[in-house]
């Protein structure tokens, strides 16, 4: 009963009905629409997303540009390492280098000097052999000429006794003596003598 | 049809009038709420204005200027009006275009689904709003516009990726089903995608509106007249009716927002049978 009431009451005076709009309604609705999406459609949608992307762009490049800056600083200090590693490997190279060197210089020095050493211990060898030699033969010809001149006074005189004969000797070394002034040539000349 | 009947019909609705005594009635409000009278033109012509329509242009107005003022200047670094409507705008994308659409898929449809729930919150809200007081979406037109533009979007939207024919196969005759079921799925389908889906668009946001301002409109108008009209005695109960007053502008807040979420997501959804691959 109260329900037909109500029914009645909906249709009552203009009877409007709620689901069937009035051709007014659909065109301001339309107006409402068409305003509306106008200006969302060409003025604020593209400023925002704009902006809106404009901004994710600028965060993501600068999120690009951090991990870039990073990557280099890892690069870089990676080479600067490397770097590092290498100098001391140059370093090491170059004192091992050095040793060598030095030990190969010295060793060479030595050898040097040895070789030097022997060259003048074999000069002045050969120096003294030959000034030996050269003592020997003017020796030889001095004592030739003594041991003549010994002879002849040998000759020449009477040797009447040992005694005399002993003081002739004695006088011919002590002449020869003062004639050379040296002991080595009175004991050759003593041994030429005794020869004679 | 007397006034005696409209008494006892809102006497359903409010127990306590029935209560009054008779030196006032009180006047429940019905569905000529929605049809206020006109301030100029035919009530059938096509430009008639009434006060629903007012509300529509002053909302359409007020949102404009504004967005207007918020975005104008537009920076990098967001002002406090920008962030607000840059929220708005990234809740629709976000929240329900790319949510079910999918962000690429999305992106062709972003500019109607925003403009959709802008409008529609905008409007739905109107009903709370002081002056306005009734939503401009509490009349069929606007909610039906909208509805076909969704309704012929997505049809646009089957063709165009997936051929008109093949899109309507694959929502007509859904594939993996025994032949004979075809006689029951395909009317059905058929109801489905030419007018369930634009009709329960369009009925969903204008039933909500109605029904939230008829709600408002109760509360508001049992405390006048128990204040005001009613027996003196009959006053100490204003404050239960005011409080249900304050109750329901909460909620048609809420409802406001949420039925501007459910029409654009149900769009998406609608948009996203329509290009995705064959399911």
């Amino acid at each position: 009963m109260q329900f037909t009431q109500s029914q009645g009451l909906l249709q009552a005076e203009t009877q409007p009905n709620l689901f069937l709009p009035p051709g007014y309604d659909i065109f301001w609705s339309a107006v409402v629409l068409v305003v509306i999406g106008v200006f969302f459609y060409k003025f604020l949608l593209p400023r925002i997303n704009g902006v809106l992307d404009e901004r994710a762009a600028k965060i993501e490049g600068g999120l690009a540009l951090a991990e870039q800056a990073q990557e280099d600083a890892e690069a870089a200090r990676a080479e600067r390492q490397e770097a590092l590693a290498e100098a001391r490997r140059e370093a090491a190279h170059i004192r091992e280098d050095a040793n060598a060197q030095a030990a190969q210089i010295v060793a060479e020095a030595r050898e040097q000097a040895k070789a030097e050493a022997t060259r003048l211990v074999e000069t002045a060898n050969r120096q003294i052999e030959a000034e030996r030699r050269a003592a020997v033969v003017s020796l030889r010809g001095e004592i030739g000429g003594l041991a003549t001149e010994l002879a002849s006074r040998i000759v020449g005189e009477a040797l009447a006794d040992d005694a005399r004969q002993s003081r002739v000797i004695d006088r011919f070394l002590d002449e020869l003596d003062a004639s050379t002034g040296a002991e080595d040539l009175a004991g050759s000349t003593r041994s030429a003598n005794q020869e004679a | 049809m007397c006034p005696r009947e409209r008494i006892l019909s809102a006497a359903a609705l409010l127990p306590l009038v029935a209560a009054a005594d008779d030196s006032a009635e009180f006047v429940a409000p019905g569905i000529e709420e929605f049809f206020p009278d006109m301030i100029f033109g035919q009530p059938d012509g096509w430009f008639a204005f009434d006060r629903l329509m007012l509300v529509r242009l002053v909302v359409v107005v007020v949102l404009l200027l504004l967005l207007w003022l918020g975005a104008r200047r537009i920076t990098l670094v967001p002002g406090r009006g920008q962030a607000v409507i840059e929220l708005l705008v990234d809740f629709v994308r976000v929240q329900i275009a790319e949510t079910i659409m999918g962000k690429e898929k999305a992106k062709p449809f972003l500019p109607m689904l925003t403009t959709i729930f802008v409008t529609i919150l905008a409007m739905n809200l109107a009903s709370v709003i002081p002056g306005l007081n009734i939503g401009g979406t509490a009349r069929i037109g606007l909610p039906l516009l909208m509805a076909l533009w969704v309704f012929l979007t997505y049809l646009a939207a089957g063709a165009r990726t997936q051929g008109l024919g093949k899109y309507l196969r694959n929502e007509l005759f859904p594939p993996g089903i025994p032949w004979p079921m075809y006689l029951i799925i395909t009317p059905i389908e058929i109801a489905q995608v030419f007018v369930i889906r634009p009709a329960t668009l369009a009925l969903r946001l204008t039933v909500a509106m109605v029904a939230g301002h008829l709600m408002l409109v109760l509360a508001f108008a049992a405390t006048h007249f128990l204040i005001f009209e009613a027996s003196a005695a009959m006053a100490a109960f204003a404050p239960v009716t005011l409080l249900g007053g304050f109750f329901i502008t909460v909620l048609e807040i809420f409802i406001s927002a949420l039925q501007a979420f459910i029409f654009t997501i149900l769009s998406a959804v609608y948009l996203n049978f329509a290009v995705e691959e064959a399911h």
